[in-house]
Formats: structure tokens, C-alpha cells, sequence
């Protein structure tokens, strides 16, 4: 089990302005899951996204993450748990400009104090992985819309991490660059990785092997065959 | 860290005219400091070379009563003034800010010496050793100088300078011209100079009577002949050579401390070392006082610079927002942000204040055209402007810095 989940509730504001987002998700995840979790904006599946990747805590409940709860830990203590163990990877890519593709691969690894020989090493494995081994040195804007998300997600996972978290991953992207992601996203799974993904697209979300269905903040599951 | 370098360097590249316009309050402030503090210490330089002389670095120790040298021509010397001997120059030699010393007499000349109708109505004569003149720093101009035997057989010899030269021969060769000195006939040998040309320099009445030598003339015999002249227990002074300017002062208070160590009872006549490093830095002091305001204005400009500085951070800490949140999303720690934005504003206040020392340098050097102060450009200053222009880049960056590093990375991430 690597993501449990217990009575998550999460509310913004104070006093009058109360806004609760997620009520009551309960959710497990196993070791090499692949998850995608569907539901209208405005729905609560960002917030469940960011409490997943250690981005925001919960108002109460427990959340298990690799065995541990760290649901209330740090600031310093999250932040090592999002470089070490978890990948993002965002609908708009978030790629800074002025850096080479291996140097935003690279990124993650920095934060890590992994040393500068082995950093440059590791980013082009993670660009090979994804397709990109001929556009190692090239910059953002020399890239197409897939190829910058294929350095995103290079990024995300040259750290090695126990998740993979994508919010709509193709949501910024032509249907055949969106293909390319989701077949890297299955080449990811067949290799043992975890991956957690938003998305309101159904044809992407079939490919998941489990989806999640989430209105005004409450969770449903639906099996699938 | 390196890594903070580079993106600081992006930063200011990337938003260059943005950059300038922030680092020109940096600027203008190191550059006024820059310019006033190289014109003060230039005048300051200026003031101690005028005074002191360039380079001999001497220092004359003589008898004072009260304020005034002590001539025994016009006053008692008391009792408890010993005459001084040679053996007393090992204990002044052993000084350490001492190099050398020479004892010598000395008088006011008016009315004492003549060639033919031609007298000195100013001026002084002195009896000395065989070290004054190199003590002094003296060189010969013609002629020749004293000789071991000069002092061994009282040849009635005599060396003048270039006042008692004009004033007597009017331009004539003075060599082996036979001059007269208390009636005594004296044959002049060789004319002597100071070993360095130095003029000081004049730039207003003041500094006229400030450092031009009133002395009128010295006429130097060996000082075996003085008895022959003068009383046999006239006291001496000392000419004392520093090994530095800045330690004549130094030099003269402890050679003085020696000299009056051989007085024998106490009174309002001591020995006291006539020392114009100390009268310079009087005069330096006034003119500090007044440039020092200066610095002050100046360094209202550089708070103003650096509160630009800050406002610019906090507007590209605003702009950069997203890309704060996606560090912070890939595992970065409020401390490598905050560290970020800190190198940002401390380079780019550091190459303001680099800049400003350049402008600064060159402002020095236009005022000095004008006006005509000279201006030291010291590098220590430099440096330490430079420095201080990274520290107000730190100060005025924290603020900003810190507020990049309270991002919440969901509010970063999600404002594209």
C-alpha cells in the first residue's frame, strides 16, 4: 500500500466563508497502480491532488504515504518528500525557458544535492526514456507542445520517485501528441510505477486500470473491468 | 550556489534596461562617495606632502621654550640644559622608527654673516656632523662637500643654499669665495639642495604662508669650528630621519622622550620635535570635517537606490511567481528560494556599486581638471564600497526574498 487515505476532509477559510472542498475520501492505492481520477472542475480533484503531493495538508483525517503519515509534518519535511519521493507533472508543462532540456530534467535533482557530474548524467537517462535522447540540449521553445511535456515528465521521473502525479497531463496538447504522453504514461506502468492521474478526458482515463470519480467532494470509485 | 549565480545573472540579463534603471540610484551613490572621498584624501595627501616635504621623511628635535624654539642668541638657556654629545646618538639611533641621526647648532644668522657690502638679514647658520647632510637629505648642487678632515683640523669651510647663494652673489659663482661669519673668515666649498625636488603645492594665499619656507637661507659649518664663534656649551639639537612619513611622528616624540631624559631639573624649556605630520593632520581634520557631510548626502542616495532595488525585487519576485511555485512543487526549501532572490539583488547592487566606482573615478579625475585638488584614489575604499553596495542589496533583498520563499506553491503554480 503506498497511498491510504482515511476520512480526508478539507475546507478553505474560516467562520461564515467556510468552504468545505473534500468530504469524508477514503482511498487506497497499491504499489503500481495506475489511477486516473475524473470529475467536473470545481469538483475538489485538485485539492486531492495537492494533498497527495504534499503541496497542501488536510483539514483532518490521516493520510499514509509510503507506510508513513506525514499529513501535518514541516514545510522543510514536505519539501523533501515532494523532491524524493514524488514526480508532478502539470498540464502546462512549467518548464523555465532559459534552460536546456536536461537542465530543467535536471531541476529535481539539484534540490536533491545530487552532484553536478551525476545530475547531467541522470537527466539525459530520464530524457532517453521518454523519446528525447536527439533534444537533450534544445530549449523549451525549440520544442512542440508533447516534447515539452515529455521533458516534464523526464523531470519527474529521473528522481526515481514512488509516485507519479499528473494533472491533466494532456489537457494542453493535440489528440496525437496526447497519445505519445499516454503511451509513455503506459510504458511507465509497465515498468512497476505508481501513477496517480487527474484528467477529464474519459478516452485517458480508460487507460487507467482503476478511475476515480469525484463530485463536490466526495469520492466515488468505479471498478473497472 | 553556483546555480544562484547563474540565475541571478539571467535575471538582470533578461530585463536589461529594467536592471540599469534599478542599478543607477546603486550607481550614483558609490560614485559620490567614490568622488568626494578620492578629493578629500587627495587634499589630505596633498596637505601632509606640502607640509612634511616629499620623501625625507626628517624631523628636527630641538630645545622649545613654551611654543617657540629656543635660540641662544637672544635667550638664556637654563642650568639643567646638558650639552648634548655624540655618545647620546646610539640611544636615539636604537629607536625603532628611527634610521638616523645627527647632531647639530644652530642660530639665527641676521647680521652675522657678509660677503663684502652683501649681508643676511634673515636666515640661520648652523654647526653640524658629518651625517647632516644625508641625515637631512641634503645633496651637494657645486662644489664639494665637508670632508673627514674639514672637521679634523677646524678648516673655516662653509656650505650655503640657494637662498644665501642669491642673496650674497646675486647669481655669481659662490665656490671658493671667501664669505665672513661673526668676523670670522670662511671659505665656501659647495652649494647644497634638498636630494628631492619638491615644490609644494600653491593653490591659494593661504597655502602660501602655509608652506613655503620662510627659514631665508642656511649657511652649514663643520660644528668644531662653532666654539670658535660661538659659547662652547651651546646646547644642540637633533635631525632625526623616520623610516616612514607616518612614523615621524612617532620618531620625534621618542627622540625627544631621550633628549629630555639629559636635563637635570625641570622648567618651562624642554626638548620637543617640530612635527608637521601632526600640524598636517590638523589641517586635514578641518577639511574632513566639512567633506564628511558629503559622504552622508551621498549615502542618502544609496538608501534610495536600495529601496529601489527592493521595490524591483518584489516586482520580479510577482512576475516570477509561477516559476517560484514549481521549485517549491520539485522539492525546493524556502531557504534555496529565499537565497535566490537574495544573490539576485546582491549581484546586481555589487555590479551597480562596481560601476558606481568607475563613474565615481572618473568624476575624481574631472573634478581634479577643474579645480585642480588632486585625488588618491584609495583601493581599500573601493573595495569596501564595493562590498557595502552588496551588503545594501542583501538589506533591501531580504524583504522581497523572504516573501518569495512564503509562496504558497498551489497559489504559484496555479497563476499562469
Amino acid at each position: 500500500m503506498i497511498i491510504q487515505l482515511d476520512h480526508i476532509e478539507k475546507t478553505y477559510g474560516s467562520g461564515a466563508n467556510k468552504v468545505p472542498v473534500l468530504h469524508d475520501v477514503n482511498m487506497q492505492v497499491e504499489e503500481g497502480e495506475y489511477i486516473a481520477i475524473m470529475g467536473p472542475s470545481g469538483s475538489g480533484k485538485s485539492t486531492l491532488m495537492n494533498i497527495l503531493g504534499y503541496l497542501d495538508t488536510p483539514t483532518s483525517g490521516t493520510y499514509l504515504f509510503d507506510g508513513q503519515d506525514n499529513a501535518r509534518t514541516g514545510d522543510a519535511r514536505m519539501a523533501r518528500i515532494r523532491n524524493q519521493k514524488i514526480g508532478f507533472v502539470f498540464q502546462s508543462f512549467h518548464l523555465m525557458q532559459r534552460r536546456r532540456a536536461w537542465e530543467n530534467v535536471a531541476l529535481p535533482l539539484m534540490y536533491g544535492n545530487v552532484r553536478r557530474s551525476e545530475r547531467k548524467r541522470r537527466a539525459e537517462e530520464a530524457l532517453c526514456q521518454v523519446g528525447l535522447e536527439d533534444r537533450i540540449s534544445f530549449y523549451p521553445n525549440q520544442l512542440s507542445g508533447g516534447q515539452c511535456q515529455r521533458v516534464a515528465i523526464a523531470r519527474a521521473i529521473c528522481t526515481r520517485p514512488k509516485l507519479l502525479l499528473a494533472d491533466e497531463p494532456t489537457g494542453a496538447l493535440d489528440s496525437k501528441a496526447g497519445q505519445q504522453i499516454m503511451d509513455i504514461f503506459d510504458e511507465l506502468h509497465a515498468q512497476g510505477m505508481t501513477i496517480v492521474m487527474i484528467t477529464h478526458e474519459h478516452a485517458v482515463a480508460e487507460r487507467a486500470k482503476r478511475i476515480l470519480y469525484i463530485y463536490d467532494g466526495w469520492l466515488r470509485e468505479e471498478e473497472r473491468v | 550556489m553556483l546555480e544562484n549565480f547563474r540565475e541571478a545573472f539571467d535575471g538582470i540579463w533578461s530585463h536589461k534596461l529594467r536592471s540599469a534603471l534599478t542599478m543607477l540610484g546603486i550607481i550614483i551613490g558609490i560614485a559620490s562617495i567614490i568622488a568626494i572621498s578620492s578629493t578629500i584624501m587627495g587634499t589630505n595627501e596633498q596637505i601632509k606632502q606640502n607640509l612634511v616635504g616629499a620623501g625625507n621623511n626628517t624631523v628636527e628635535v630641538a630645545l622649545y621654550q613654551g611654543d617657540y624654539v629656543l635660540d641662544p642668541t637672544y635667550q638664556q638657556v637654563p642650568e639643567y640644559v646638558r650639552p648634548l654629545t655624540e655618545d647620546i646618538l646610539p640611544d636615539i639611533t636604537k629607536i625603532k622608527e628611527v634610521q638616523d641621526a645627527s647632531l647639530f647648532y644652530r642660530r639665527d644668522a641676521y647680521g652675522m654673516i657678509w660677503y663684502g657690502s652683501e649681508g643676511l638679514n634673515q636666515g640661520s647658520i648652523y654647526g653640524v656632523d658629518e651625517h647632516f647632510l644625508s641625515v637631512s637629505g641634503y645633496v651637494i648642487r657645486c662644489g664639494r662637500s665637508f670632508l673627514p678632515e674639514d672637521f679634523k683640523t677646524f678648516k673655516k669651510v662653509a656650505l650655503i643654499d640657494r637662498t644665501v647663494s642669491e642673496t650674497l652673489f646675486m647669481g655669481a659663482n659662490p665656490i671658493n669665495k671667501t664669505i665672513e661669519i661673526s668676523s670670522e673668515p670662511y671659505v665656501v666649498v659647495g652649494e647644497f639642495t634638498q636630494n628631492t625636488a619638491f615644490t609644494p603645492t600653491i593653490t591659494s594665499i593661504n597655502d602660501y604662508f602655509t608652506y613655503t619656507d620662510h627659514s631665508g637661507g642656511k649657511v652649514l659649518i663643520p660644528a668644531t669650528t662653532w666654539p670658535t664663534l660661538f659659547a662652547y656649551d651651546q646646547p644642540s639639537s637633533v635631525m632625526v630621519r623616520a623610516g616612514s612619513t607616518d612614523e615621524m611622528t612617532e620618531a620625534g616624540k621618542q627622540t625627544a622622550a631621550v633628549l629630555n631624559g639629559t636635563l637635570t631639573g625641570s622648567g618651562d624649556v624642554t626638548y620637543k620635535s617640530k612635527d608637521l605630520l601632526e600640524q598636517a593632520k590638523k589641517l586635514q581634520e578641518l577639511s574632513n570635517a566639512t567633506n564628511r557631510q558629503l559622504i552622508w548626502i551621498a549615502s542618502i542616495s544609496l538608501l534610495v537606490g536600495g529601496i529601489g532595488v527592493m521595490n524591483i525585487m518584489l516586482v520580479s519576485v510577482t512576475e516570477r511567481t509561477p516559476e517560484i511555485g514549481l521549485k517549491k512543487a520539485l522539492g525546493a526549501r524556502k531557504r534555496k528560494i529565499s537565497a535566490q532572490f537574495l544573490t539576485e539583488a546582491g549581484v546586481l547592487t555589487c555590479i551597480g556599486g562596481m560601476l558606481g566606482v568607475l563613474v565615481g573615478i572618473g568624476l575624481a579625475y574631472m573634478v581634479s581638471r577643474v579645480s585642480g585638488v588632486p585625488i588618491f584614489i584609495s583601493w581599500y575604499i573601493v573595495a569596501a564600497t564595493v562590498v557595502f553596495s552588496f551588503v545594501v542589496g542583501l538589506f533591501f533583498g531580504a524583504v522581497p526574498a523572504v516573501q518569495a520563499a512564503r509562496l504558497n506553491p498551489i497559489d504559484a503554480l496555479r497563476r499562469e
